[in-house]
């Protein structure tokens, strides 16, 4: 199947800075994708170059098998939300929503009615006749989405559209936002430096650092089988493990992990007995107290133990290596100081390639 | 005691700057055909000398039409240098910019002389055209200054998203850039008019006898035949630059209530 949008080999200098490198992104419709990365990554500008704000550098872009990169932003039709609204100060909601019909040529008839069932749906009907400066920030970033889906364009583009609100209301914003694209079919790309956001909202996500993209998959593959280093420490928390591969058995590493501890992961392929590794093992993976059978279990030490409210967050160590866990709650007898046997699963701990 | 100083010190100051104009106010309704004090009656004689006298009412016409002229001149050109100015797409921005502005500061008898050789060889001297022209080279950077403040105010992600939204360069700039920066242009019209209005040296320079302004009128009569008319045509021009300046102060109070507005809020 041919994809909806398709970057091929694009990448964009400012000057001598290369912003985007090499970058293949194939993204199909109806799917939500979410460009996730600090700031600086070039996410930005690849939302930029898709909307026709910026021109690649180099290679092409494609929408629907059709080659979009040298066409002007007003001849996509393509919605874009920003992440200050950019809602016309000058206009009303109803003249800010009616704008893109108008650019469209639809009958005057046509308009109104389109205008008012669009705002039916975000419920913001009674507040059509107000100007921007006298809404909420959560109402403003309603209208503005309502006005970039109100011509039926083919795609969304979010850049960072929930970065203004607070924490409350951006969940709720959230939820909105995955409910329309669900029930619209909306082809979504969304840029965001919120990993949580990402990780809820989108059907995948390519993770970005330094104009490349790191790992590009679905939300569970890519927070529990992070590929480089840069992802697993991006998404989530880690325990960065170094250490050396004593043997590799049926895709299964032996790993020594110094402190005369030793445990077992899957190596997949690429490892070989000798070799140093990077791996990931997520906090909440390690259970204390209890190892089920053909689980790794290290005898640790509690050396330290954080209450979050929701969960408590258990330093161990023994020696020169430590972990933190993640446990919901801690059994009366483990205090700091106290010995305790951690395991995990050797699935659960990944291996990344740099 | 300080703050005594301080307020004597504001009012002396106040009284130096407004004196002059206090002082010829009154003599516009004088009743002797002298311009000095004491007043021995008060009249509506001058008032009615400016408003018939041919000289005089031919003078303020001239002044009107070649303030309108020159604010129409200098507020297109002013409000295209600012938007090209703005684009992003100019090298040396910052060289234009003090190039634009260059008229502010150079003394008018400099542009005088220029303007008098320049308007000459292309058959222009002492034509309205002429002083229009004149006039509005040096209302041009009144123009500039306002207009680039208003456009500065504006959120290039709002033109962005009326791009997005399906419009074509001229559609954004006539929906959205345009009506936002409206009040940027028409202060700055208004002092490009107030400026006209009060020109004399490069008018002394550009204009025929023709093309005679109320302020140029003024500076003869005050050679020529001294009479309490000029009191009457000051007392004009002060209520015309009030009503100008009084225009500018509403319109940028508007500018800086919308763009309170416009701020987004936090919520």
């Amino acid at each position: 199947m041919r994809p909806f949008i398709r970057f091929e080999s694009v990448s964009k200098a400012f000057g001598s800075l290369t912003v985007v490198n090499a970058l293949d992104l194939a993204i199909e419709k109806g799917e939500f994708v979410s460009l996730l990365g600090p700031s600086g990554s070039g996410k930005t500008t690849i939302l930029m170059m898709l909307a026709g704000f910026e021109r690649p550098t180099q290679g092409a872009i494609y929408l629907d098998g059709k080659r979009i990169d040298h066409l002007p932003p007003y001849r996509r039709q393509m919605g874009v939300v920003f992440q200050n609204y950019a809602l016309f100060p000058h206009m009303s909601v109803a003249e800010n929503v009616a704008f893109p019909l108008e650019m469209q040529r639809v009958p005057r008839a046509e308009i109104t009615e389109r205008v008012e069932r669009a705002l039916d749906m975000v419920k913001l009907k009674q507040l059509k006749d107000r100007r921007p400066s006298q809404l909420s920030g959560g109402q403003q970033q309603r209208i503005a989405l309502t006005r970039a889906l109100v011509f039926e364009p083919s795609v969304i583009l979010m850049d960072e559209p929930l970065g203004a609100l607070d924490k409350q209301l951006r969940e709720h914003m959230q939820l909105e936002i995955r409910e329309l694209h669900k029930r619209l079919g909306l082809t979504i790309v969304f840029v965001t430096h919120d990993q949580s956001e990402a990780l809820t909202m989108s059907d995948r996500i390519a993770v970005f650092n330094a104009g490349r993209i790191e790992q590009i998959d679905v939300p569970q593959v890519i927070y529990d089988t992070p590929r480089t280093r840069f992802v697993a420490e991006f998404i989530g928390e880690t325990n960065l493990i170094e250490a050396k591969v004593a043997s590799v058995d049926n895709q299964v590493a032996r790993l020594s992990l110094g402190a005369g501890l030793s445990a077992r992961a899957h190596a997949g392929n690429g490892l070989s007995a000798g070799q140093t590794a990077s791996f990931s093992l997520r906090p909440e993976r390690i259970r204390l107290g209890a190892s089920p059978e053909g689980s790794n279990a290290l005898d640790m030490t509690i050396t330290d133990c954080i209450y979050h409210g929701d969960h408590m967050r258990v330093q161990l160590t023994r020696d020169e290596f430590s972990l933190v866990a993640r446990c919901e709650r801690l059994a009366g007898n483990w205090t700091v100081g106290a010995p305790v046997v951690a395991s995990f699963d050797p699935s659960d701990c990944t291996v990344l390639t740099q | 005691m300080f703050r005594a100083i301080q307020i004597t010190f504001g009012i002396a100051i106040v009284v130096f700057l407004l004196m002059p104009i206090f002082a010829i106010l009154p003599l516009a309704f004088t009743s002797s055909v002298f311009l000095n004090y004491p007043i021995p009656a008060y009249s509506m004689r001058w008032m009615h000398e400016l408003t018939t006298a041919d000289v005089w009412r031919t003078s303020i016409v001239n002044s009107l039409i070649i303030g309108s002229g020159a604010t129409v001149f200098a507020t297109v050109l002013g409000t295209l240098a600012s938007l090209g100015m703005r684009s992003g797409t100019l090298p040396m921005v910052g060289l234009l910019r003090t190039l634009f502005l260059l008229p502010m500061v150079v003394p008018a008898v400099v542009l005088g002389v220029g303007m008098q050789i320049f308007l000459v060889r292309l058959g222009l001297a002492s034509t309205y055209l002429g002083v229009i022209i004149a006039h509005a080279v040096l209302c041009i950077p009144f123009v500039i200054v306002s207009v680039s403040a208003a456009l500065q105010g504006i959120d290039p992600s709002i033109e962005r998203a009326a791009s997005s939204l399906g419009a074509p360069p001229v559609t954004v700039f006539r929906r959205v850039t345009l009506p936002l920066a409206i009040p940027g242009v028409v202060s700055g019209a208004i002092f490009a008019f107030a400026t006209s209005l009060d020109e004399v040296v490069l008018t002394l320079f550009v204009a025929g006898p023709n093309q005679r302004t109320l302020a140029r009128q003024m500076f003869s009569s005050i050679r020529e035949n001294i009479n309490p008319t000029v009191a009457a045509a000051a007392l004009l021009l002060i209520i015309g630059t009030l009503c100008l300046g009084g225009l500018a102060t509403l319109l940028r109070w508007r500018q800086k209530r919308s763009a309170l507005e416009t701020a987004p809020s936090a919520i």
